[in-house]
This record gives C-alpha cells, sequence and structure tokens, in this order.
C-alpha cells in the first residue's frame, strides 16, 4: 500500500470507529435505561446510607429480575467498544504508514488527540473485569465518541512529516508516556467525577429524607421522586469507598508515568532539541503545574477534612490543567510556546 | 501528620512555644497541602505574561507595548516570576516544611526499622477485615500453620500469645521518605545550574568564526557566581550550512535536515577538528553545548558614497518573520560622506528569499518560497542622526529613529529600493548608492554550560524510584489468632491495610481459605465451619 492509500484507510478507519462508538453508547444507555425501572422499588426503602465511609454496606442493589437486559446490554456495548477500539488502532496505525517516511502516529494535536482517547478506551477495557466496570461504559464510550468528533471536525490535520526538533527517539518515548498518563488520568478523572456526583446524590437523599422524617409526607413524596429522576445510575455505581480507591489507583499508576513524561523524558529532549533542560516554556510550566496539582492530590487523600470530596476536586482541577496545558497552550499561547504544535 | 485541630485557640504563649507552634503549623501535612497549590497557582503567571529568561525579545515587545501596566508588573516581578520574591518565598516555605516532615519521619523510620509487628488487637473482627470460622484442628496446630503460611508470602512474622502477628511493606514509607528527599536533590542541581551557568546566544554567518568569550555573544544569560574567566576557551567556524526545504506536496516550504559544518578546536592551540550540528545533536566541548537553534538570512548589502568609495559592505542579519522566512533588517552606515557635508544613512526593510508580487490595495512584496530562489531586498533610506553615539547601548536589529528623517525623491515620495540579486540603486540627493550583492545563510547558535544537570537528573531519576515504592508497596498487617471455644477451634483471620488505596479483602479470604482444615469436606454443613466476614467488599470490586 502507499502511503496515500494508508492515509485514506486511516481517516475510514477513524470515521468507522466512531460509527461502532456510536452504537457502543447506544448499547450502554439502553442498559441503564433496563435498568433504571428497578431503582424506583429501593428508592421506597428506608436504609442508612453511607457517606464517605466505607464501613457500611448500603445494599443498593436492585432486584435482580431485569438484570438479564441490562446484562444483555452491557456485552453488547463492551463488544461493540472493543470493535471500535480496534478499528481506532487500525486508524492509529495506517496514521504513521501514511507519512513518507513512516513514523510514530503522533506529531501533531490531530494524532495526540487520536491516540490519547484510544488509550483512555484500552485502560478501560483493561480494567473493566477487574473493576466491573460496566457503570462507566456509559461515560467512557460518550467521552470518546465526543472527543473524537471534536478531533475531526476541528483539529484534523493532513499527514506531514515531523519536524526536526520532533526527529528524536525522545518523541517516541516522551510522547507515549505523556500520553498514556493523560489517558489514565483521563480515566481517574472520571472516577472522581461520578465520586462527587453521587456523593451529593446521597446527601441530598439523605438530607431529603430527614427532612420527609420531620415534615409531613409530601417530602417523602418530593425525595422518593429525585431519587427515581437520577437514583437508576447512580444508585448502581459502586459505593464511594470503592470509587474513590478505583479512582486513586488510576492517579497512582498515572502519576509515577507524567512523572517520567514531564520530569524526566521532556527535560532530556529538551537538553538535545533546545539547550536547555528546563526554560519555563508555558508548556513546561503547565506540566508543572499538573504535576504539582496531582501530588497535592495525593496528600490530599492523606489529609484528614480533605479526604474524599475535597481529594475529587483537587484530581478534577489537576485534570483540567492536564487539558488546558494539551489544548489551551496550544492554542491560546501558540507563538510563545515552542511546544506548538497546532495544526501546521 | 497533621496539625493540631482545629478550633485549638492557643493560650497566650512564650516565645520557645510560639516558635514550636509555629514549626508544628509550618510542617503540617495541611500546609503542604496548600503551599503546593500556591506553588501552582504562583507559576501561572509565568506562563502569560512574556518571562525575560524565557525570551527577552517578546518581553521588551510586550512593554512597548503596554506602558501602563509594565511599571506595575516590574514592580511585581512579573517578566521573571521564577526568580521573583514572592515564588521563592513559597517554594523555600515548602522546603523548609519539606525538612521538618521529613526528618522527624526519617528518625521514626529509623527506629522502627527493626520493630516487630504489633501484637493482635483483642478484638480482631472490629478490624478492617476480618474472618473466622470454626474447626477441629488444634489451636497451636493452625498457629504454625499460619505462621509459616504468612512467613512463605514474605511477611515479618511473630507469635505472641496463641495469636501471630505480621506486617510487611515497610519499604513503603522508605520510598515515600527517599521521594521527598529526592524533590531536595533535584533543587540543589537546579540551583547549581542557576548560580554557576550561563547560557548565551550568537548568531554566526557562515565562514565567519566564533570564539568563546564573553564579547562575542549577542546576549548572555549568567549565573550570580558565574566567573567569565572560567569560559571554556574554545572556538569554531561555521563552515556551511545545509537545509532542504520540502519543495512540493501540502508540506512544501517546511525546512528539514538542517544542520551546520563546524570546524572547531577546544583551545587556541589545539588541534583542530570537524563537526556536523544540527537540531537534537549539539556539540559539547568540556562541560559547555553549543546548539544549533535556528537560521536565516544574512543579505550581502555595499553602502557606497557619491564617490563610489565604500561606506558599508558586508552580510546583515536579517530575522525570519514567518514561515517563508521574509526576514525584518537594518543597516546602518555611520560613516557616510556626501559632497556637501555629510549625513549618516539608515536602511530598514525586508528581504524575500523568493520574492514575489501581488497587485493591488492589499498587494504588496512577499515571499512565495523559504528558500532562496529569487531573492530581493526592500528597504527604506533614512538619513540624519542614527544615535550611536549617545552611549546607550543599541539594537542592532532596530533603528533609533528619533534623529532621522525618511529620504524622499523629488517627486516628495519617500525612497523604497527594492532590489534583486546584484542590482544597485542611486540615491537621491547626491547620498550615494546601494547594492544587494549576495546572500549568506547565518545559523543562530545557543551555547550553555548548565553545571548540575547531572544532580538533578540522578534527583528525578530517585524521585520516581522512590515514588513507585510509595505507591505500589502496600504495608499491612494479618494477625490469626486460634483458641479452643466450645470443644472446638476458633479461628480468627484480620488484617489492615495501611496504604492509601489499599484493600485486603482478597488476601484475607485466600488466607482464610488456606488455614482451613485440609481434609474439611468440600460442603461442609451448615454451622460447622461456616466463614463469616465483615468488611467492605462487596459491591463493585472484585480485585
Ligand atoms: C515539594 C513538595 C512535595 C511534593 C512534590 C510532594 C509529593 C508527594 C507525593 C507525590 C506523594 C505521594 C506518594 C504517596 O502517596 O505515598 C506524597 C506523599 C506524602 N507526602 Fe509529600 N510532597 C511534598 C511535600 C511534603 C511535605 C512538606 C510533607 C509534610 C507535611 C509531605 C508529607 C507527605 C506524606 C506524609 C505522604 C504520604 C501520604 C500517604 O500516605 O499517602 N510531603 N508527597
Amino acid at each position: 500500500m502507499t502511503h496515500e492509500q494508508f492515509e485514506v484507510l486511516s481517516n475510514q478507519a477513524v470515521a468507522a470507529c466512531a460509527v461502532v462508538y456510536f452504537l457502543a453508547v447506544l448499547a450502554n444507555f439502553a442498559q441503564w435505561a433496563a435498568g433504571r425501572k428497578v431503582a424506583e422499588v429501593p428508592a421506597q426503602v428506608e436504609q442508612p446510607v453511607s457517606v464517605g465511609g466505607g464501613s457500611v454496606a448500603p445494599t443498593e442493589a436492585p432486584v435482580a429480575d431485569e438484570s438479564d437486559r441490562m446484562e444483555l446490554f452491557s456485552r453488547v456495548g463492551v463488544a461493540l467498544t472493543v470493535v471500535a477500539a480496534f478499528l481506532q488502532f487500525v486508524a492509529v496505525v495506517s496514521r504513521g504508514l501514511a507519512s513518507d517516511p513512516v513514523r510514530v502516529p503522533w506529531g501533531n494535536m490531530y494524532e495526540f488527540t487520536l491516540i490519547g482517547t484510544w488509550v483512555v478506551v484500552v485502560g478501560y477495557l483493561l480494567l473493566y473485569r477487574r473493576y466491573s466496570l460496566s457503570w462507566l461504559s456509559p461515560v467512557v464510550t460518550s467521552f470518546v465518541l465526543v472527543t473524537l468528533m471534536i478531533d475531526v471536525l476541528v483539529l484534523y490535520t493532513p499527514v506531514v512529516p515531523l519536524r526536526d526538533a520532533l526527529q528524536s527517539p525522545w518523541l517516541v518515548i516522551h510522547v507515549i508516556a505523556a500520553i498514556i498518563a493523560t489517558g489514565a488520568f483521563t480515566l481517574g478523572g472520571m472516577c472522581s467525577a461520578l465520586y462527587l456526583v453521587k456523593e451529593r446524590w446521597q446527601r441530598r437523599q439523605q438530607a431529603e429524607r430527614e427532612s420527609g422524617q420531620e415534615g409531613p409526607g409530601s417530602g417523602q413524596e418530593a425525595g422518593a421522586a429525585t431519587a427515581r429522576r437520577s437514583g437508576g445510575y447512580l444508585a448502581r455505581l459502586p459505593e464511594l469507598a470503592v470509587l474513590d480507591r478505583i479512582a486513586y489507583r488510576t492517579h497512582a499508576f498515572a502519576f509515577p508515568i507524567w512523572t517520567f513524561a514531564a520530569l524526566i523524558a521532556g527535560p532530556i529532549w529538551a537538553h538535545y532539541a533546545w539547550g536547555r533542560y528546563w526554560g519555563w516554556d508555558p508548556k513546561e510550566v503547565w506540566a508543572f503545574i499538573t504535576w504539582v496539582v496531582y501530588a497535592a492530590y495525593l496528600h490530599a487523600r492523606a489529609t484528614s477534612g480533605w479526604k474524599g470530596r475535597s481529594a475529587a476536586v483537587v484530581a478534577l482541577v489537576g485534570l483540567a490543567t492536564l487539558w488546558f496545558n494539551f489544548v489551551g497552550i496550544n492554542f491560546f499561547f501558540g507563538s510563545g510556546s515552542m511546544h506548538s504544535y497546532a495544526g501546521k | 501528620m497533621s496539625g493540631p485541630a482545629t478550633g485549638y485557640e492557643p493560650p497566650p504563649l512564650r516565645p520557645g512555644e510560639l516558635a514550636r507552634w509555629t514549626w508544628r503549623q509550618l510542617t503540617s501535612m495541611r500546609t503542604a497541602l496548600i503551599l503546593l497549590f500556591m506553588l501552582a497557582l504562583a507559576s501561572i503567571p509565568g506562563s502569560v505574561v512574556p518571562q525575560e529568561a524565557v525570551d527577552s525579545l517578546r518581553a521588551s515587545q510586550w512593554r512597548d507595548k503596554h506602558p501602563q501596566l509594565t511599571p506595575v508588573y516590574e514592580k511585581l516581578g512579573l517578566f521573571s516570576v521564577y526568580n521573583s520574591i514572592w515564588f521563592s518565598a513559597i517554594y523555600i516555605l515548602l522546603m523548609i516544611s519539606l525538612v521538618g516532615c521529613i526528618v522527624p519521619r526519617l528518625l521514626v523510620y529509623w527506629r522502627g526499622l527493626r520493630r516487630r509487628p504489633p501484637a493482635a488487637p483483642r478484638h480482631l473482627s472490629r478490624m478492617p477485615q476480618s474472618r473466622s470460622f470454626e474447626t477441629d484442628e488444634d489451636a497451636d496446630a493452625v498457629v504454625e500453620r499460619a505462621r509459616t503460611l504468612l512467613r512463605k508470602r514474605r511477611f515479618r512474622v511473630e507469635v505472641r500469645n496463641g495469636a501471630v502477628s505480621s506486617e510487611r511493606g515497610y519499604l513503603r514509607e522508605a520510598g515515600n521518605l527517599v521521594f521527598h528527599l529526592s524533590v531536595l536533590i533535584v533543587l540543589v542541581g537546579f540551583a547549581l545550574g542557576g548560580l554557576w551557568g550561563f547560557k548565551g546566544g550568537v548568531i554566526v554567518v557562515t565562514k565567519d568564526s566564533f570564539a568563546n568569550t564573553l564579547s562575542q555573544y549577542d546576549d548572555f544569560r549568567a549565573g550570580a557566581l558565574f566567573d567569565p574567566a572560567n569560559l571554556d576557551p574554545f572556538e569554531f567556524t561555521v563552515n556551511d550550512f545545509d537545509v532542504t526545504f520540502i519543495r512540493e506536496g501540502r508540506e512544501a516550504g517546511m525546512a528539514h535536515k538542517f544542520a551546520a559544518d563546524l570546524t572547531y578546536r577546544t583551545a587556541p592551540s589545539a588541534p583542530e577538528r570537524a563537526r556536523k550540528i544540527s537540531v537534537n545533536h549539539p556539540l559539547t566541548l568540556g562541560g559547555t553545548d553549543v546548539f544549533l537553534i535556528s537560521h536565516g538570512y544574512a543579505p550581502h548589502i555595499t553602502v557606497r558614497n557619491a564617490d563610489r568609495s565604500i561606506a558599508y559592505s558586508g552580510p546583515v542579519v536579517f530575522l525570519p518573520e514567518d514561515s517563508t522566512f521574509r526576514s525584518f533588517g537594518v543597516v546602518k552606515v555611520p560613516d557616510a560622506r556626501q559632497r556637501n557635508g555629510s549625513t549618516q544613512i539608515g536602511l530598514e526593510g525586508e528581504f524575500y528569499p523568493t520574492y514575489a508580487f501581488i497587485k493591488g490595495k492589499n498587494g504588496g512584496p512577499f515571499s512565495a518560497f523559504p528558500d532562496a530562489k529569487n531573492p530581493a531586498i526592500s528597504m527604506i533610506v533614512y538619513k540624519g542622526d542614527l544615535g550611536l553615539d549617545a552611549g546607550a547601548p543599541q539594537s542592532v536589529y532596530a533603528l533609533q529613529k528619533k534623529g532621522l528623517q525618511r529620504v524622499t525623491s523629488a517627486d516628495g515620495k519617500p525612497v523604497r529600493l527594492d532590489l534583486a540579486l546584484g542590482r544597485s540603486a542611486t540615491l537621491p540627493d547626491g547620498l550615494g548608492s546601494v547594492t544587494f550583492d549576495g546572500v549568506s545563510r547565518y545559523v543562530k547558535l545557543q551555547v550553555s554550560h548548565t553545571p548540575g544537570q547531572k544532580v538533578a537528573l540522578a534527583g528525578v531519576v530517585l524521585a520516581l524510584v522512590g515514588l513507585l515504592g510509595s505507591l505500589f508497596i502496600r504495608p499491612r498487617r494479618i494477625w490469626v489468632r486460634a483458641r479452643r471455644e466450645g470443644g472446638r477451634t476458633l479461628v480468627e483471620v484480620a488484617g489492615l491495610d495501611r496504604s492509601a488505596g489499599g484493600d485486603l479483602s482478597a488476601e484475607i479470604d485466600d488466607l482464610a481459605a488456606a488455614l482451613r482444615p485440609p481434609t474439611s469436606p468440600t460442603a461442609p454443613p451448615a454451622g460447622s465451619a461456616q466463614l463469616s466476614s465483615t468488611g467492605s467488599t462487596t459491591s463493585g470490586e472484585s480485585s
């Protein structure tokens, strides 16, 4: 195949995988729609709900009858995601083969995003069984679908060879480490976000239950209505302690990789390419900020008063700085940063 | 690790107590957390405001554009955030906090190095993870088996009063300490480079030479303790510079494979050697590195007096303005002589490697391609006082127009010289002539010496190793107790995960299963050897 044909293949594979991701999103939403009805039942049951802690195990698991259909949709969703991830892999590889000379498929933002979302999906699939991640499926697939659409519509660039500064073995090492860390932080951030949503929902339920106990029956009905509205999905999320733990483990995996990418491989490469290992270039500044915020996240989890909710917020702040560095620096600081890879 | 609980009202303190209280606050985990946030926040302005040390050209352009804000920003140190007092204060406080936090933990760790696993708590069932079952086996035998099993799993094990205490994962704390200490090492390496290092930029036109002395640099920045006498005495000549511009396809115009051919000596008396340098492949001479940063064009321009004698001649460095290498430059001719008195001459304008022209209102000259295929210059002519005698240093890339006026032709229009390669033009009013003789390429080199790089690198690598230990070693304690109760043996297994994200349930299940008597029937009748468990191991996770 010629380089041009590989480029066409890559573009077609991106389109194909987007379609399959879309089907996966449908399957995943169908799964939770199927489970929604069930949640009405436990919403009425008076039950202590653990907030923050993990010692009480609330049995929120709904009645088992409906779970067959959920199980089916869940499997379909995962199977479609696997297919889509494979197609996306084809897209990534052929993107590299499309260049003359052949190169690694991460040389500009379109490609970073393509492979970054792929890393998110692969991370999710790898952890799927271990952490029973079916609750994360709708979030991951819709995130990847939306990001890919933005990637194709806004960031698409035709294949070009790498600029001289990018031609270094450190490109392979530094960028792949940064992308893996970004993917893992993104997954971790999803868990932290779900933690916050569920935590808020539980607090509100608790408050409504309390007001319901005090006041007349209307309060209770309102509480039940709230639970019915949002309870289906949220009730089936793992309990907070588990969400927190999964989020922590994902972040703990990503943090050393980010340390390596941003504070070891990056400076070594910068030394060869630009004659200094650390120059407070905007991209470097933000990589450092991200690192410091995630270090703060790890500290927050060990500091009383910061565990749980505050730590999750810190994790999301970290994710915001990470994405800002990726997207914002290229667009807002383009001319001021040596790391400007936006478009051409 | 955290300080006293909030809401604690300190009574009037004696100085010693106050000092201790302050120290405890400073070294608390909460303070560390807040300082980390402040560090992150304080870094932001440096990415928004152009930094003197990063890009002094952009910084001075910014200053010109914002005359009102500039003095305020100067005061706040916003043009050199990372050397500013407030930024330094934050990280110095953080480092003090770090030392204050690490040293006591080091001592504790040191003392605890040979620590025995703590005795089994009285109520094992209250531990975060616990299981219990009954068996007919002898209590001592169960304890003995538990001991061997845990040993095999590399636990530190001790048997006390019919119970096994065990612990493992001591290295987590070591890793954490190593990580935090390494942060200090990195900082030391950084400081070495900042204090004793230097970084200089120089533009060298091909065929020209450079000797490593202060006066030869275009810009030079050095640390407070740098001594110019320590500059390595090397010198080099840039013989040639190669660049290939892609000619066709969508990436046309992109430069690639650029490299400069140097001959160098490490000292004036040393033998001459040849080397090619390119992006990502610097030349290292002693402790000093020479990097190829960028490149550009230096048109040869000759200015003649009216009597045809040469007033100025040579390659003039023009700075590229865009990816087509349309470049901007000036020529200063202080010694021009005219028939009737003398006036200094300045030229300012652009160089186009591949000259092209669009007619029309928004048209004008432009460069169609970055390679020098059809080079031309387009210059505006000034006469008057270049201001070179004023004493204040001037940029060689800009005219100081205070004492200058534009030269106009007979019809009153400002003179613009559009010269193709090899062409000349005569200036009005007997000011002489200008010739565009040729084009050379130049390279922009960065010469830098950064001591402490290896220290910093060792520091980050060590930090990473410590971090891995700190994050992935899971310190945990497991206890097993067996005692006779009502004619049978009650076995309790309990565990405590002391790491931040641990979940011991699987390990405890595993151990409990292994401890059940090997002879027990596969499906024990209810109540005979039932396994009861507590713990937060339910929905969602099955690690
Ligand atoms: C330069 C500043 C600092 C950085 C970059 C930093 C970074 C980190 C990181 C990345 C971790 C995670 C490793 C782990 O979870 O074991 C950590 C943990 C920890 N840090 Fe720091 N730290 C800094 C300063 C401090 C200070 C000043 C203290 C003392 C109050 C401190 C105390 C701790 C403790 C006790 C842990 C263990 C927390 C746990 O058990 O999870 N650190 N630090």
